[in-house]
């Protein structure tokens, strides 16, 4: 039985995961399971092998010349490393890999820890989006002092977004 | 650094079972290249802008911080062995770093295949303690860099197999009782069916290295961070009863096979003078199974539990001194276990049979 990865030695390592109730097996040469660091027993590798087979096939969907601006990665470096470059990536190939994210997990949000920084952000900016839209219905309603008021807060908590 | 880790000093709650509870986070900087992608140059800046955050940390202060560049392949492949760096961290060299604490139960890599991979080690079943270790750190480490978090998918990985809680919970288990009652496999069809993954090495058939089992959260995104080790914990516990149950079972119904199995593993560690490492592992946990049962006494568990860690190659490597090829290796070993169970008396059998009843050893000594 040849290695599943180089497709040149004979395998000499089986491995068998169950992921999902689904069985994958993977076997693979000395060389291969050594450079996979399936010998590792804490090691994860394994998964991100499976994903990073299945991850080439799901990336194809994309244009593989698009370009993330932050880091200069392409779809076409995804599919040889199964990694990304930056944490912009993310949003520059989301199209791509939103499916993929899909399939990996349980569910296609965060519900976890918020950082700090993160929480505070997401708190003003919630109360710039309310703001605005209290300032629109001032404005269309002719209520001119609230929406001087409105404004006054809008500048300031922009200010804070700032800083 | 010349012992191994407190966590194998099986003190924690179920540690006849568990072996290690460990848990990781998955951390990277806004806006900068993921170090598989990083030039040198930008993985280096990386490191010297993240290095002396973690080594200020409280929970640092007693640590080793090392380079990887300035570490041997030897000393490098030690750490893997020990569970403090991954084999993909060995491989590295300039920009990267580890940065460990002295009692080897904390340890965080710069520069793996994330910007910070943060790791906490625990003896037995202590998944819970061990995040809350490091949420504190995040948390800490958060006020003084800024992590790339999104919105909708939380904390940004390089691989998207980490994305979300970017955090990996697992727990090595020690399944001597339902390998050999052959349950194992339904244990483990059990357990994957909800989105759980279960490793073991196996050799041919399904027998894994020394009985040892990982076990460990598949996904990442869609679940909080306690959610997910509350689900897992209260998985690990359902498996340490079965295991109970099973060893039960095989010494009402199968008592031969497991003195036996005691007894033959026993006289081979003590006078065979070659030995592979898989040979060892599942022989050595043959013995780990018998000291659970009571066939050896109980003081002599971390003498044997060691041995799973000493016997590594690198670790016998590090012992010679030399490079040693794979004869010299499996020699060495067999050397070095025969002469650690010089401590070991006989297995007593008397006390397996009189203890079998009841079955209150491994149940009481762990309650
Ligand atoms: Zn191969
Ligand atoms: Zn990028």
């Amino acid at each position: 039985m040849l290695c599943d990865v180089c497709k040149c030695n004979d395998a000499t390592v089986f491995l068998t995961q169950i992921i999902e109730g689904k069985m994958q097996k993977v076997n693979l040469c000395d060389a291969c399971s050594k450079e996979k660091g399936v010998q590792d027993p804490t090691g994860f590798a394994l998964a991100d092998l499976l994903l990073g087979i299945g991850a080439a096939e799901e990336i194809e969907k994309g244009s593989p010349t698009q370009r993330c601006p932050v880091c200069g990665f392409t779809q076409a470096d995804f599919k040889k490393t199964g990694r990304l470059g930056c944490s912009t990536c993310y949003a520059t190939f989301t199209e791509a890999l939103t499916a993929l994210l899909k399939a990996m997990h349980k569910g296609t949000a965060h519900v976890g820890k918020v950082p700090e920084r993160a929480h505070r952000a997401g708190e003003l900016s919630d109360k710039m989006r309310n703001l605005s839209e209290s300032l629109q219905k001032a404005v269309a309603e002719e209520n001119y002092e609230t929406a001087a008021s409105l404004r006054d807060q809008i500048k300031q908590l922009e200010s804070e977004l700032a800083g | 650094m010349s012992n191994a880790g407190e966590w194998l000093r099986g003190e924690g709650p179920h540690h006849q079972i568990v072996v290690s509870s460990r848990v990781r986070l998955a951390r990277n900087l806004r806006d900068r290249a993921f170090p598989g992608w990083a030039k040198k140059a930008e993985r280096t800046a990386i490191l010297e802008l993240i290095k002396p955050h973690v080594e200020k940390l409280p929970e640092m202060q007693d640590s080793f911080s090392e380079l990887l560049q300035d570490l041997s392949a030897l000393e490098k492949q030690v750490l893997v062995e020990r569970h403090l760096i991954s084999r993909e961290h060995a491989a590295k060299s300039a920009g990267s770093a580890v940065v460990m604490n002295r009692r080897q139960t904390l340890s965080i890599m710069i520069n793996e295949e994330d910007h910070l991979r943060m790791q906490s080690m625990r003896s037995g079943l202590q998944l819970k303690q061990a995040f809350k270790l490091l949420d504190k750190i995040d948390t800490a480490l958060e006020n003084e860099l800024e992590f790339a978090y999104d919105q909708r998918l939380g904390y940004l990985t390089a691989c998207p197999t980490n994305v979300g809680t970017g955090m990996r919970a697992s727990a090595m288990l020690h399944l001597p009782g339902l390998v050999l009652s052959e349950l194992i496999n339904q244990v483990v069809q059990a357990v994957s069916k909800i989105g759980l993954a279960v490793r073991g090495l196996y050799g041919e058939g399904t027998e894994a290295m020394g009985n040892l089992f990982q076990i460990s959260n598949q996904t990442t995104l869609g679940e909080k961070e306690d959610e997910i080790i509350a689900r897992l914990t209260k998985v690990i516990e359902t498996i340490i009863d079965k295991e109970h149950d099973a060893r039960q079972v095989l010494i009402q119904k199968k008592s031969n096979t497991l003195w036996d199995q005691i007894g033959r593993a026993y006289g081979v560690l003590t006078y065979a003078h070659a030995m592979s490492s898989k040979e060892a592992l599942n022989l050595l946990s043959i013995i780990k199974l018998g000291i659970d049962l009571g066939a050896f006494p109980e003081e002599k568990r971390l003498p044997i539990d060691e041995l799973f860690i000493d016997t590594q190659p690198a670790h016998l490597q590090k012992t010679s001194q030399q490079k040693l090829n794979a004869e010299e290796r499996d020699h060495l070993r067999a050397q070095i276990i025969r002469a650690r169970l010089k401590v070991l008396p006989k297995p007593d059998i008397s006390k397996l049979a009189t203890d079998s009843g009841n079955g209150s050893r491994p149940a009481s000594s762990e309650q």
